[in-house]
């Protein structure tokens, strides 16, 4: 019998709403840190997987590549790694956003009279964690085979910081993905798409060596910017270029992720509303 | 109304989705402490009038009461009082049934001791306590809708909606999900149940609304609508078809309506009143005109009758 005795909500907690808003949060983004205690196995394929690609372009293939005004290949090559990683994080979030409104679970959230907002700050807090944990594996493994960021630590910082910022503005088209793609195997359809999306551009190779009009799509990628940006900064070879977006880079590097975040964040926000329609 | 906090109160609720007409004007009141069935096929509108009540989903019109809130002006309110039980079991499946528990129960505010505490009492509550320390993955569906049901009841809350709550069940599961509901209503929960199922209806409900394309067609106690659609029916399945004809006019002495002849199946079927009246008489009535019976007995009619008795067609056309 006891356990059907109403049990009184804590609403009493002083500041309000926000500190519910922050208390929720956490207890959201904690769900996400116990998914990594119960199932460690996808969390270090996860963290290993860009390290293979690591091994696998620059040894398998890196013999064969020429960066153009010279230059280590494996030093070009890692800042483009860095930023894949965090074009991977982005399938992180699309595929949890997805299962959750596919099990129920968002609407049972929804259901519940918590802070509406945290199931989107748990989720962005979670996923920077984890992007920033394979950020850190990516430059253990740069370090290892080689790779050195030549900049001042001021440089060096404001690099990673790029590479986050890029994150946070990927999070928001996989939520907004993850709305949209109603069932589980469609989200196997966009993982599919990532790839040549995250190709055409200057991660691996210079967009230079490709046809001219390839070239370009590739330096206009949103991904190829911040790409060149951290380059500069952690004084790798950045290949060249003398169109204008390869002469703005650390500008577009903020502009990208801004425009990103600027046009997903509102439709996100718009779809997560149109549950209720 | 002397306790209309924990009551439903529903007028002319209306929803489109576009040009199609989800909710046409239902009308639904539940008292406190009572269990609501609310019956009908697929596509009838069930499901959009449980996800408006829950705060899930905005009504075009009309207006919608839970436990004495408006739910389109005061959903926190509404969301503290009530406890949903969707199709899917709405758990996380990786985390174990004590840690979704846990997780719910900090959501709902309780902090986290009391969280933790609740967790377990709602373990042992729902006879989950050896799996509770088990990811959800490895659970039976049984014990996954035991579990969906504990998530809800954390806060003890006045007003249940449960959408099919045993659609996919095995019969072991369905059991298991309608002894966990008797128990609560015995403690004075108000229940809303949507089913397909006219005997899940029956076995829980005080009160059953018939809905189809969005109306309510039909309400009343589960024994005044049986009485409205003729009860329980008597089924004859014969050896030979030819003999159909004779076998209905037998059915017909007895039955109170018209007996409906199935050929393909052998099958001629009636609604009686004076159920074991009506069984035996037509056993020794077949037996003395020599037609050869190979299955005889008394059924509950099936949600497709219902639907024939009160509106003229099938379920399955309703949906079309």
């Amino acid at each position: 019998m006891t356990a059907l005795t109403p049990t009184t909500p804590m609403t009493t907690l002083s500041g309000g709403r926000l500190r519910w808003a922050i208390a929720d949060g956490w207890t959201v983004t904690r769900r996400d840190l116990l998914h990594w205690a119960r199932q460690p196995g996808p969390v270090i394929i996860g963290l290993l997987f860009p390290v293979l690609m690591v091994l696998m372009f620059g040894y398998l293939f890196g013999g064969a590549m020429t960066v153009p005004g010279g230059g280590d290949y494996l030093e070009y090559l890692l800042p483009g790694m860095f930023a894949m990683t965090m074009v991977f994080g982005l399938e992180a979030t699309m595929i949890a956003i997805n299962t959750d409104a596919a099990k129920g679970v968002t609407d049972r959230f929804r259901s519940m009279p918590m802070a509406p907002s945290a199931v989107v700050v748990g989720r962005c807090t979670a996923d920077m964690l984890n992007s920033s944990v394979n950020l850190v594996v990516m430059l253990g493994c740069g370090l290892l085979v080689g790779w050195r960021a030549h900049g001042s630590v001021g440089a060096t910082l404001a690099a990673v910081g790029l590479l986050l910022l890029l994150r946070f503005a990927l999070l928001w088209v996989g939520i907004y993905l993850g709305l949209v793609i109603g069932s589980p195997e469609g989200t196997v359809g966009v993982q599919i798409l990532v790839w040549p999306a995250a190709f055409l551009a200057n991660t691996f190779a210079p967009p230079e060596s490709m046809p001219g009009w390839l070239g370009t799509i590739a330096e206009w990628n949103p991904l190829s910017s911040p790409v060149a940006a951290i380059r500069e900064l952690f004084g790798n070879p950045a290949g060249g270029g003398d169109s204008w977006i390869a002469g703005n880079a650390t500008l577009m590097a903020v502009v990208w992720p801004v425009v990103l975040v600027a046009i997903f964040f509102p439709l996100s926000v718009r779809r997560y509303q149109r549950l209720s329609r | 109304m002397t306790e209309p906090e924990s009551t439903i109160r529903v007028e002319g609720l209306r929803k489109r989705y576009g040009d199609k007409i989800a909710l046409d004007g239902v009308d639904l009141v539940v008292a406190a402490g009572s269990v609501c069935g609310l019956l009908g096929p697929n596509g009838a509108g069930k499901t959009t009038a449980v996800r408006i009540l829950a705060t899930l989903l905005r009504s075009d019109g009309g207006h919608a009461e839970v436990a004495g809130f408006d739910v389109a002006r005061q959903p926190d309110r509404v969301r503290a009082s009530i406890g949903l039980v969707g199709q899917h079991a709405a758990v996380d499946e990786v985390l174990t049934g004590r840690q979704n528990l846990d997780m719910f129960g900090r959501l709902y505010h309780l902090g986290a001791a009391t969280a933790r505490t609740r967790a377990t009492e709602l373990l042992d509550q729902f006879d989950l306590v050896e799996a509770g320390d088990k990811p959800v993955k490895q659970y039976s569906g049984g014990m996954r809708r035991r579990l969906d049901l504990a998530s809800s009841l954390i806060l003890a809350p006045k007003v249940l909606f449960l959408d099919e709550p045993t659609t996919g069940l095995d019969p072991r599961g369905r059991n298991e999900v309608w002894a966990a509901v008797r128990s609560l209503v015995a403690r004075g929960t108000t229940v809303l149940l949507t089913t397909q199922y006219l005997d899940e209806a029956d076995q829980l409900a005080d009160q059953i609304s018939v809905i189809d394309t969005g109306e309510v067609i039909a309400s009343g106690t589960p024994a005044g609508l049986k009485s409205k659609i003729g009860g329980d029916r008597l089924e004859v399945v014969l050896h030979r078809a030819d003999e159909l004809a004779g076998a209905a006019t037998v059915l017909r002495a007895v039955a109170e309506g018209e007996p409906e002849v199935d050929t393909d199946a052998r099958r001629v079927s009636a609604p009686v009143a004076d159920r074991v009246g009506a069984l035996t008489e037509t056993a020794r009535a077949l037996a003395d005109t020599g037609i050869a019976v190979e299955d005889i007995g008394l059924r509950r009619p099936t949600l497709d009758e219902v639907f024939l008795q009160l509106t003229g067609h099938k379920a399955e056309e309703a949906v079309a």
